[in-house]
């Protein structure tokens, strides 16, 4: 075992990881750990746009954006934190801009803007152009110019370092009302250095987790391999809550039977949707903004029409993306890799055919609770000394129940870059905080069980059980017998775990280990996204319950907060606690949410 | 402010023809795959080792290593992650060609024979398919693969138009997944040439019309491992997953250096 010392770790290198990194590094002694090298992360894989109100091509304002987040998000947006994003959005997109970020451009030579979903003038009278791109390729285009900015700034990273666990020390404190109280505070993280198999501990005065998302739960996913929830799932395993873990975005456009995204910059660019009927459906579900509604409407309307019997193909089960309207040219400059995607994977050529699609899994809203500097909570408002985090991971929220198109790519530049400042500031101002004894332990423990376990099961026969019953039970429609169902599957999974082998024995590389450990934070995620979306007796934004079919602001107009406890029974499911969190209101009051 | 481009509005309802949009029965067909393996810890030896599988229409080698590993042994290892050709991890030599894993179609190889499955070449094999990157990364990050600019950043935007964004499109779509440079002859014999992937990322700033370092990246690539080495067999134009025209990237960086040097 060997023992590191830093001012901040950051844990992944990702969009969020490395925008916190480029501040941090030019600030203090800084790492980023990452089970990959850092351009093979996912924000590499994001297409259409990162929106900013330049208004660089028609009118628009930051208030506007702050209203369509907190809309889109059906009102469960915290609304301090969606000004802070809609603000700095411009800054954000400009400084990439400064970066070397090659976004396309207006014949005037300025950032180019176009149309994307929920995006809207004046509160939602019209489409707006505020999404700034780079061809259907933004997210390459941010992840490299990031990757170049850390390498033009020597940041330090450890590649292929699995970061396993989070070293915390808890002291006895007492709140302002004189209740006692355990407060956390950050002291390190324990990784697995893939390679060499060896356990490396860090210490570090602040750490940033910026490990991304658990798309992976589910079979259809737009989702690396590689997004199994580590970083949520450390934290939930050391008492840290995890907040709106109901909500998952199915992206509408999917490759039907592939989940591969399609993103929705096709129908910013005039693409649109048509069932078996050759009928563009979501003139009926979204009159005015229609194939431009928000990813939840959308997604819904999609998968009720296939319902319906509206379906294509010889199964009816997906829908059409239809571009052949569209000159092959325009296509070309616009959604060249979309458009490959779509013939080297389904053989299908976009020019004359449409595009089978279907909703995929493709984005947690909820994760790891922060404040808008990216601190980490313990509970509702206390938080923890050292412990930042930012991106698909954490739940600041700017994106409530739903999240809009684009908010994604700046939500990691705009909260990457806060917490990256406020983790280094921080660390100048603090001690190390002393590593627990054996502080290692628990990890070799989790490792050395995994690699010696003689079991009969198949690790990749249980993550294929899982997220066949994800998909069926905890998809775009929920109800009760659904999400009780996927429960009983996940308790009957998690005991056939603890009967795992894995047939790679060895230090070197061993990926078979791997994924036997992320499967374990699969199904930890799995049963509290399951708990928190049968707890949720509403349906709002991403989270549609058939038997609460309508959004129910008297009882649940508050985020939910899901905890780790031994002691705790929900909803039949023991160890998990469930508790809520008041949403914050600046100058939105809750409307119907029609488009 | 410019007036937004008009968008085509598709029409609210089309016939659509019969069968549109594919569908059908996806064809499922066996195959022979054959896995380079090597693992210090077991043996210093490197092996072929065999697997036959039934696989579909739709699947990629990538899937075929999957159900390998999944299925049948669990320590043969690769990279990969995305899993549709943008991250870059799963570059191999594919029936020894240089492709990703999760790109190539099965049904687009020649199934009536074993499908072999390598490491890219001329980095050092850590163990089955996975080598160390470090060497490729290590001349990537010597051509200063970021913007740099003297002058005093304006509050906006830096204005560029839309040819000159055009001139240095296709190698910003570069993945460095090594593919172009691993495909390399010269590379394979002499590993200090910096290769097609940094030659490319140099590319992506030297024609940038914002970029004021192009003349120090062509001195670094007129080095006697730099461009010079490129004896144009086009093979890692051939590799690259992400098309970019490779080869001619390179000539033009080295017109640039002849033309600058005149």
């Amino acid at each position: 075992m060997q023992v590191h010392k830093y001012d901040v770790v950051i844990v992944g290198a990702g969009g969020a990881g490395m925008r916190a990194a480029i501040e941090s590094g030019q600030r203090a002694h800084t790492a980023v750990l990452t089970k990959l090298y850092p351009t093979r992360s996912h924000t590499g894989a994001a297409q259409g746009g990162m929106c900013a109100a330049l208004a660089n091509v028609e009118e628009d304002n930051w208030e506007w954006h702050t209203f369509d987040t907190v809309k889109g998000g059906d009102y469960l947006v915290d609304q301090d934190a969606a000004e802070v994003m809609a603000k700095e959005a411009i800054d954000a997109v400009l400084d990439l801009e400064k970066m070397g970020l090659p976004f396309n451009r207006t014949p005037e030579g300025k950032i180019d803007q176009r149309r994307f979903g929920g995006h809207t003038r004046d509160h939602g009278k019209a489409p707006v152009r505020r999404a700034c791109y780079a061809a259907d390729r933004t997210g390459h285009m941010i992840l490299q110019t990031l990757y170049q900015n850390c390498v033009k700034h020597n940041v330090e990273f450890y590649n292929e370092y699995y970061v396993l666990d989070l070293l915390m020390v808890e002291e006895d404190a007492v709140r302002e009302d004189g209740t006692p109280y355990k407060q956390k505070r950050a002291a390190g993280v324990v990784s697995y250095d893939l390679a060499s198999g060896e356990i490396h501990v860090f210490q570090a005065k602040s750490i940033v987790f910026a490990s991304g998302g658990v798309g992976k739960v589910f079979k259809t996913t737009s989702n690396a391999h590689t997004l199994t929830g580590d970083g949520m799932g450390i934290a939930f395993r050391r008492g840290l809550p995890l907040e709106d873990m109901e909500f998952v975005q199915f992206h509408p456009t999917g490759l039907a039977g592939l989940g591969i995204l399609l993103s929705e910059a096709a129908r910013g660019e005039g693409g649109i949707l048509r069932n078996a009927d050759g009928e563009r459906f979501m003139e009926r579900y979204a009159p005015t903004i229609k194939d431009l509604a928000p990813r939840d409407i959308v997604a819904r309307s999609m998968a009720l029409e296939v319902r319906e019997g509206r379906g294509c193909g010889p199964n009816k089960d997906y829908v059409l993306l239809d571009l052949t309207h569209l000159e092959p040219a325009h296509i070309d400059a616009k959604l060249p890799d979309i458009t490959e995607f779509a013939r080297t994977y389904l053989g299908v050529e976009p020019y004359t055919e449409p595009v089978p699609v279907f909703p995929t899994a493709h984005y947690a809203m909820g994760g790891i609770p922060t404040n808008i500097k990216g601190e980490v909570l313990q509970d509702n408002d206390t938080v923890v000394p050292g412990l930042y985090a930012a991106g698909e991971v954490a739940c600041v929220s700017v994106h409530g129940s739903n999240r809009l198109g684009t908010n994604s790519l700046l939500d990691i530049n705009v909260f990457g870059k806060r917490s990256g400042i406020y983790a280094a500031e921080y660390a100048k101002t603090t001690d190390f905080v002393e590593l627990p004894e054996n502080a290692e332990a628990y990890t070799i423990d989790m490792i050395e069980t995994v690699r010696t376990a003689n079991g009969t099961e198949r690790v990749a026969q249980i993550r294929k059980e899982l997220q066949d019953t994800m998909d069926a039970n905890v998809q775009v429609f929920r109800d009760e017998r659904s999400l009780t169902e996927a429960l009983n599957v996940i308790a009957s999974l998690r005991e056939r775990y603890k009967n795992i082998s894995v047939q790679d024995k060895g230090k070197r590389f061993n990926l078979d280990l791997l994924e036997a450990v992320e499967l374990g934070f699969l199904l930890d995620m799995a049963q509290v996204m399951t708990v928190a979306a049968l707890h949720r007796k509403e349906s709002r934004g991403g989270h549609f319950r058939e038997d609460f079919p309508e959004r129910d602001d008297e009882n649940f107009m508050l985020h939910s907060m899901s905890y780790l406890d031994p002691e705790a029974v929900t909803d039949q499911t023991a160890g998990i606690r469930m508790d809520t969190k008041p949403v914050v209101f600046t100058r939105y009051e809750p409307m119907v949410r029609k488009y | 402010m410019t007036t937004p481009t008009e968008i085509p509005e598709g029409p609210s309802k089309v016939e659509l023809a019969p069968g549109v949009g594919g569908g059908g029965e996806i064809p499922s067909f066996d195959i022979t795959l054959k896995v380079r393996r090597y693992d210090p810890e077991v043996s210093e030896e490197a092996r072929w080792d065999e697997f036959k599988l039934t696989m579909y229409g739709t699947d990629r080698v990538l899937d075929a290593l999957h159900k390998v590993k999944w299925e049948h042994d669990g320590s043969v290892s690769f990279r990969r992650s995305c899993a549709h050709g943008v991250c870059g991890s799963d570059a191999m030599r594919i029936n020894g060609r240089n492709r990703l894993a999760c790109k190539t179609l099965l049904k687009d190889l020649d199934t009536s024979k074993p499908i072999l499955v390598e490491p890219i070449k001329g980095l050092p094999v850590e163990k089955d398919l996975i080598v160390d990157m470090e060497p490729f990364f290590q001349s990537y990050r010597e051509i200063m693969p970021f913007l740099i600019n003297s002058g005093h950043a304006p509050t906006r935007e830096r204005l560029q138009s839309q040819e000159d964004r055009e001139r240095f499109d296709d190698t910003t779509k570069c993945i460095l997944c090594a593919a172009c440079t691993s495909s390399c002859p010269v590379f394979w014999t002499d590993g200090q040439y910096f290769g097609p992937a940094a030659i490319v990322n140099a590319h992506r700033f030297i024609f940038d019309s914002r970029d004021d370092a192009g003349d120090m990246r062509l001195e670094i690539l007129n080095d006697k491992e730099g461009v010079w080495r490129c004896r144009t067999t086009f093979n890692c134009t051939e590799a690259c997953p992400r098309g970019i025209q490779v080869t001619k990237a390179i000539a033009e960086v080295k017109q640039a250096v002849l033309s600058r040097s005149i």
